[in-house]
């Protein structure tokens, strides 16, 4: 265990070290968050009664999901990883004295959190700021925050132990480009990148809030500002658990396949 | 101006028969700029399953408008994507060898990258086109037909501005700045709905600043009918003029640039 806290450590360092990337990446998500909150705003306008949730939680959502950006964006896979799946030089990594599953969860994890880490406070500070229907609330009470924590903590574990399980399937394809290219549309479209579940027609949505997906992003941003709450929103993190053991389960068997008829390719 | 021309054409067909070298990664890179703009079609798709009109628009019109905007966008991503990328030629240091050469710099770094693979959002960008075109109930006549070609015109040459403005940075910071992205690709983003529904002091900023206002909103309405001034179809070409300070901002660049790599 110890070897992998410290290898989480080391990760987790490296990602702090880009500094400048951090800062550019804030005005871009600050930017993107005015104009999503400004699109939510004009539909808000045209019909309230049909937004599915308030004006104020769409804000907040909104404003969590670019401060928080890097702990779900689907876009964080990490191209190097596939890149030494596809020309063999995981081999070095499986040569280490570290099981490849928890090695590439830690890095995963830690590389996410590193990148929330150095954003995550600006962002938050200057929408906490801003007036009128822009601005972010604190959240209402302090288990309700507590719950968000939490539920934070699983979403990122979640994505996390999806992503992992991706590359443990990479090893049984040549070039993961493809695979790659859906598997981010796919996330981006059923985790609430694009818009948030609730604006999805009911239907649809009863399906989607119970695939992994839902169990990223979508349960903490929600329940911050108490549009998921009471039973639902237990619900919701009693099925952030169980799919991140599916997930892990699924990861680590894939992956010990993998490694037992591994063929490296190229020299 | 000829030989011009020609040079590029040869550069052109060069890119596209080394793309051609790697067909599999060439489709695969098609379908992935298909899905990213497909991701943002869907998102507004949903939207308008449950709202039937946003800012006076209704679905079909905003289609209409998001196809027209992709067209222009894609147009210009796919000749100007040597100046998205240009950080990578200051850096390298390519920059020099292409200073050394008895041609245009602008051509040259134009020739660099052609970026065929966005043809996968071009064939989305016209299917909306096409779509809006015969759902949102326009009268099709000389004028209207003349707005959507100066729109996808203008809004083409505004792009491309953005992006000489974004290379010409370059030269300042060695390295692209993140910033850029959100005139470019957060533009593609958020000009799926006319921009005077985001709001007044946004519609200004897009009216005065960068004005993507003028080869989008600003005709749409007079496309759509909603409005009858005769300006409004020549907007678009007054936005073209947005050009000329990236260009200037480009020579600037060029004039105190003093090698960078190795």
């Amino acid at each position: 265990m110890k070897k992998y806290t410290s290898f989480f450590r080391l990760r987790f360092a490296m990602g702090l070290s880009y500094r400048a990337a951090a800062w550019a990446a804030v005005s871009t998500q600050f930017a993107w968050g005015v104009m999503e909150i400004a699109m939510f705003q004009a539909f808000y306008q045209a019909e309230p009664e049909r937004f599915p949730m308030t004006l104020e939680a769409a804000v907040s959502y909104v404003w969590l999901q670019q401060a928080f950006l890097a702990l779900f964006a689907a876009w964080m896979l990490e191209a190097e990883v596939f890149e030494s799946i596809k020309d063999g030089n995981i081999a070095y990594e499986m040569c280490r004295p570290m099981k490849i599953y928890p090695m590439l969860f830690v890095r995963a994890l830690a590389m996410r959190v590193s990148r929330a880490a150095l954003r995550f406070g600006p962002v938050l500070l200057v929408a906490s700021l801003l007036p009128g229907a822009y601005g972010l609330r604190a959240p209402q009470g302090i288990d309700r925050f507590c719950l968000f924590f939490g539920a934070m903590i699983l979403g990122v574990l979640v994505t996390v132990a999806f992503g992992t399980l991706v590359y443990g399937i990479t090893f049984f394809t040549i070039s993961p480009e493809g695979l790659r290219l859906l598997v981010t549309s796919a996330m981006d479209f059923f985790n609430g990148a694009i818009i948030p579940l609730p604006f999805f027609p009911d239907e649809m949505r009863k399906v989607m809030e119970v695939l992994p997906f839902a169990a990223m992003q979508n349960v903490p941003l929600r329940v911050y500002s108490g549009d998921l709450a009471g039973a639902a929103a237990a619900r919701a993190v009693i099925l952030q658990l169980v799919w991140l053991a599916v997930l892990v389960a699924a990861g680590r068997i894939v992956m010990a396949r993998a490694e037992r008829k591994l063929t490296v390719q190229g020299g | 101006m000829r030989d011009g021309i020609f040079l590029y054409g040869h550069y052109v067909s060069v890119q596209i028969k080394s793309m051609m070298q790697y067909k599999k990664s060439f489709m695969l890179a098609v379908m992935g700029q298909f899905l990213t703009s497909f991701n943002t079609f869907l998102g507004m798709f949903f939207m308008f399953q449950r709202f039937s009109a946003v800012g006076g628009f209704t679905y079909s019109q905003v289609v209409l408008c998001f196809g027209i905007f992709l067209m222009a966008f894609t147009l210009a991503e796919c000749v100007a994507r040597g100046f998205d990328t240009f950080s990578s030629i200051v850096r390298k240091g390519e920059f020099d060898r292409v200073m050394v050469r008895p041609r245009g710099l602008v051509l040259q770094v134009l020739g660099s990258r052609f970026e065929l693979s966005r043809i996968g959002r071009m064939l989305q960008a016209v299917v909306m086109f096409i779509y809006g075109m015969r759902t949102s109930g326009i009268c099709w006549d000389m004028p209207r037909v003349m707005t959507v070609v100066f729109m996808v015109a203008g809004g083409a040459v505004l792009f491309f501005g953005i992006f000489l403005a974004g290379a010409a940075l370059c030269f300042f910071t060695l390295e692209s700045l993140e910033i850029v992205n959100i005139f470019t690709y957060g533009a593609r983003e958020f000009g799926t709905y006319p921009v005077g529904v985001y709001g007044k002091n946004i519609l200004r900023f897009c009216t005065f600043v960068v004005p993507y206002g003028l080869v989008q909103y600003y005709p749409l309405l007079f496309l759509l009918g909603k409005r009858e001034e005769v300006w409004r179809m020549f907007a678009p070409l007054l936005a073209a003029v947005f050009v000329v300070p990236c260009y200037g901002l480009w020579r600037v660049g060029v004039r105190r640039y003093q090698s960078a790599g190795s």
